[in-house]
């Protein structure tokens, strides 16, 4: 019985730490819509703020309670920076751009921190006169954790009052069901934005801070914590503040009592809620469903391409038969890797384009593909070529089932449960150790000795990923692609002239997973090896990452991003140890100057 | 006309003249992989001090085979396709002599594969995985760490003298928690068959519940716990386990926790009283070592961790391989590396030929706070090389079924 005490105790410890981030993370999006990745950066750089700060204030015992209000106020400020400098500038872009630029300040920041604090992990101070443990029936509870506990509900509180008695706070909650409406009734939106991104960030900075004390400093809890941020957000339902506290004391509590009943599922146990939350209750605990935007299909830019002239495409088409006569091999092998991003970043196109359906999740499907490629290999003993055949199906045999449950759901909970199935399946490979060799992956997946030489592994990828891209393009072009854009830009329309949306969505979400599997193939016989790694999230990311720097409303997009998504990642890591600094400033300046993505502006010049 | 026929063959002679000269004085490339961002990141900062000491004071003596070494340094990001990315750059690109490096299991054996498949020579710093020199071992790679079955038995040998009988682990869900607790376990219960295991824990790594996971364990009563929790998770678990009392009613067992990587960021945190392995640079009385730790520390201005001997001992190993195998040519390297003897600051250690094992060991020893440095530092710590606890060449065999 005390056991169970203790771990409610210790639950809900860790549940208002997930609220004061979740909170902040839920009001950002649901007042302006933006997917901040950065979150997350925020609350590492006010735990990083608050180990400096408290070593250097001559307050005494005071130091560290004073470090943390500065660190978490400084947070605020330069979340309020960001709002005004930078995300401001792109409102008119199509939303997924704020999300670009919020992942490129992930990058910066996190090379910030490199920089000027080490890599080295750090422990800071504990907090003066909270520092050790009061008996609770029978068993040492940390002080801190009880102030902690006390603390988190007036947080909530703070924010009730915030939200009821001031005129701010009630245009915020106004925003949250239709910012559209607030506008129009003479609300400067803008101030709007910026206030609610400093609140925001406050809320994360305190997370931060108050960590301090508990957990070490590593220069990877920008990541950790940003994944398990949205988990909550999203159990919560996006925008709502007590959805948010609810969703953090279930995960919370949820995790301490897992640790004693289910020790081994704790790598999942946090999304296989989501996913069973969410296939109840498809806009979260206490969500709303959304109200559509009045200017329809602004998640996505709609479609500028002119159809490239047949006479570029023979050009394009000569060049890349060419290209491993005239490329040194090492560029060959390159050349093999921006191919298969180029039909991974496609094949997510195919939903976030056209479908305007943004998975979190697509890594799921590339490392099946390359999984099944390679197990097919080596546990089955297929030949090569007939394994290389199957991972593709594989792939859309998962897509099928999870694709079954995602398409029910819209914007950012569709995106959340994909990220949810991409987690179980990356649990499933981690785990299966007799099957899948768990951490140490399937080894020597190579391609037979007639399919060795970069060459020929060159015309392979190029044959395979090109007519996996052309037939993208055919599906684009057919009446099922048309289809599929009438119902990104009006569901409701769509619907009433008979198109089934769920079907067609399914449909999509099948095609792409197959696609994403066949580049999985491609990938698995390049690198020789296969990981779970290859199914985690910052997979699913760089595809994401690629379709929105190509442009998102071009049918190029997907190939041109991914070409420079990899060629300047490429350099950049040659020539710098701060490579996440490079790329992320590069990314900032390219989306500020090229708001719809590089291919948008070319297609623009050429009209 | 006769000046420019003049100017012709001077211009000529130079031009034939200049590459054979460069080639006799272009240094011998090694390509070097690590997780310099990412995960790795905390523990390869000092490796790669440790790297250019060493190559530093290589070139100084005149470079090897005449040439200098030079090493390019590459970011594999923690990412196996990273890591493999880089050595086909390194070796295609670079014509680099042999490839090194490697922190993260995972990255070592993707690198690993591609050097078997390409015929190029890899030699492992630091991936800790049994795996990368026996059941996926093969010619073209050595490791210098002792493996996590090394440290497991060395860690065996000592707690299986003592009284403690129910026991409890708790380390990352992955391959190195998993190994390093069952090669302790298996050796403890034959050296004491009453030993009962009460509870086993596996956190995600780098994201352990600390609080819920310290009250489980004590929950279960063991007289004694095996760690393999290492970086953010360990520093947050000892946090939580010092509040609640584990350390008082608990002896602890804590394989690499005695690193100074892991003990030094807990500052006067660190539990005292457990039996770990590690590296007390601090306190190895051999004259050759402190000399070594004078100089690191005068170079960079810190003191060593172990990250840094790792990072030196591996390049006076690559440079005494190029050596021996007199060329950069594979196949005499790959020949070279089997049974090589490299002098190190902590004394002679060998390359088996049997399975490309180094012979490095560990420090086994106990835990003490140190307040005049403020860390937790190792006492009575013994030293044991990796031929006590290596298993024997025809074991090795059995365990190598791909040689």
């Amino acid at each position: 019985m005390s056991l169970l005490l203790v771990q409610l105790l210790s639950g809900l410890a860790n549940a208002m730490f997930l609220f004061l981030i979740a909170s902040g993370l839920s009001l950002i999006f649901g007042v302006t819509r933006i997917v901040n990745f950065a979150h997350g950066s925020f609350y590492m750089l006010a735990a990083y703020f608050t180990y400096s700060l408290a070593a250097t204030l001559p307050l005494g015992p005071g130091a560290f309670y004073a470090a943390a209000l500065l660190a978490a106020l400084l947070v605020a400020g330069l979340g309020g920076l960001v709002e005004v400098l930078l995300l401001r500038r792109v409102y008119r872009a199509p939303e997924l751009y704020q999300l670009l630029l919020t992942f490129a300040l992930v990058l910066v920041v996190a090379d910030a921190v490199r920089f000027f604090w080490g890599t080295d992990n750090k422990t800071g101070p504990a907090a003066p006169g909270l520092a050790g443990s009061v008996p609770i029936a029978g068993q040492l509870f940390p002080s801190y954790d009880l102030a902690v506990i006390i603390f988190g509900p007036l947080v909530a509180l703070g924010l009730w009052l915030i939200f009821h008695r001031t005129r701010w706070g009630i245009l915020i909650r106004a925003a949250t069901q239709d910012r559209e409406m607030v506008a129009a009734l003479g609300v400067d939106q803008r101030r709007l934005f910026t206030g609610v991104f400093v609140l925001g960030s406050f809320l994360a900075g305190l997370g931060g801070a108050l960590q301090v004390p508990r957990l070490a400093l590593t220069t990877v809890m920008d990541t950790t914590v940003i994944v398990e941020a949205f988990v909550v957000v999203v159990i919560g339902g996006m925008g709502s503040v007590w959805g948010a506290l609810l969703a953090s004391l279930l995960i919370g509590v949820l995790n301490a009592y897992g640790v004693l009943i289910l020790p081994k599922a704790s790598i999942v146990l946090m999304f296989v809620v989501m996913a069973v939350v969410l296939i109840v209750r498809p806009w979260g605990l206490l969500g709303r469903p959304e109200i559509q935007l009045r200017a329809a299909g602004s998640a996505v830019a709609g479609e500028r391409g002119v159809p490239w002239h047949p006479a570029w495409l023979a050009g394009a088409g000569l060049i890349l038969l060419a290209l491993p006569l005239l490329l040194p091999t090492f560029w060959v092998w390159m050349a093999v890797e921006i191919f298969t991003f180029a039909l991974f970043a496609a094949s997510l196109h195919l939903l976030m384009g056209l479908g305007g359906m943004v998975s979190f999740g697509h890594a799921a499907y590339f490392g099946l593909g390359a999984y099944g490629a390679a197990l097919l290999l080596e546990l089955a003993g297929w030949p090569m070529p007939l394994a290389f055949l199957a991972a593709p199906v594989v792939a859309a045999a998962a897509a099928a089932v999870f694709g079954y449950f995602s398409v029910r759901l819209t914007s950012i909970y569709f995106a959340m449960l994909t990220l949810a199935f991409a987690q179980i399946v990356f649990a499933v490979v981690h785990q299966w150790d007799s099957v899948t060799g768990g951490d140490n992956g399937v080894l020597s997946v190579w391609p037979p000795p007639w399919l060795k030489s970069p060459t020929r592994y060159y015309y392979w990828a190029l044959g395979f990923a090109g007519a996996g891209v052309v037939l993208l393009r055919v599906v684009a072009a057919s009446p099922f692609g048309l289809a599929l854009r009438a119902v990104r830009d009006h569901a409701r329309r769509a619907e009433a002239v008979g198109i089934n949306i769920r079907a067609l969505q399914w449909t999509a979400f099948v095609v792409a997973g197959f696609f994403a599997g066949l580049a999985g193939a491609i990938f698995v016989f390049l690198k020789g090896s296969v990981f779970p790694v290859y199914t985690e999230t910052p997979m699913s990311v760089q595809p994401l990452v690629m379709v929105l720097l190509g442009g998102v409303g071009a049918p190029s997009g997907p190939l041109i991003g991914a070409a420079a998504y990899k060629l300047l990642d490429t350099v950049i890591t040659r020539y710098t140890d701060y490579w996440q600094l490079g790329l992320g400033a590069i990314l900032i300046a390219l989306v500020l100057a090229f708001p719809r993505g590089i291919a948008g502006v070319l297609d623009w010049r050429r009209s | 006309m006769r000046s420019r026929l003049l100017l012709f063959l001077i211009t000529a002679g130079l031009a034939l003249s200049f590459p054979a000269q460069a080639a006799a004085q272009a240094p011998i490339k090694v390509g070097e992989i690590n997780s310099y961002s990412g995960i790795g990141a905390p523990f390869t900062g000092p490796y790669k001090a440790g790297v250019e000491m060493a190559v530093e004071e290589i070139n100084a003596k005149g470079g090897v085979l005449g040439r200098k070494l030079e090493v390019l340094f590459r970011d594999d990001k923690g990412q196996p396709a990273e890591a493999v990315k880089h050595a086909q750059e390194l070796v295609e690109s670079e014509k680099v002599a042999l490839i090194a490096g490697t922190f993260l299991s995972n990255v070592g054996l993707a690198v690993s594969d591609w050097a078997k498949q390409n015929k190029v020579m890899f030699v492992a710093a630091e991936p800790l995985t049994e795996a990368l020199t026996w059941s996926k071992g093969h010619d073209y790679v050595v490791r210098l760490r002792p493996n996590t079955y090394e440290q497991g038995r060395m860690l065996a040998e000592k707690a299986g003298k003592m009284k403690y009988v129910k026991w409890a682990t708790i380390g990352p869900n992955y391959e190195y928690g998993k190994r390093a607790w069952e090669t302790f376990r298996d050796r403890l219960k034959e050296m004491k068959p009453a030993v009962q295991v009460v509870g086993e824990h596996w956190p995600t790594l780098g994201k352990i519940e600390p609080g819920p996971l310290v009250t489980a364990i004590m929950s279960q009563n063991p007289d004694a716990l095996y760690v393999s929790l290492f970086g953010s998770d360990w520093l947050a678990f000892v946090r939580e386990a010092q509040k609640r009392g584990l350390f008082q009613k608990t002896f602890v067992v804590g394989i690499l926790l005695g690193e100074p990587e892991y003990i030094d960021p807990l500052k006067l945190e660190a539990p005292e009283g457990m039996l770990v392995t590690g590296y007390p640079w601090y306190d190895i009385k051999s004259p050759a070592h402190q000399e070594w730790v004078a100089r690191y520390t005068k170079r960079g201005d810190k003191p060593p961790v172990l990250g840094s001997l790792i990072g030196y001992v591996t390049y006076q190993a690559v440079a005494e391989g190029i050596k021996k195998a007199g060329s950069t040519d594979r196949a005499k390297l790959v020949a070279a590396f089997k049974g090589l003897k490299v002098e190190t600051p902590i004394g002679p250690i060998t390359f088996r030929a049997v399975d490309g094992q180094s012979t490095m060991g560990a420090w086994v020893g106990t835990t003490k706070l140190d307040a005049a440095r403020g860390v937790g530092i190792m006492v009575n710590h013994e030293y044991i090389p990796g031929e006590k606890v290596l298993p024997s060449d025809d074991e090795v065999k059995k365990l190598r079924p791909g040689n």
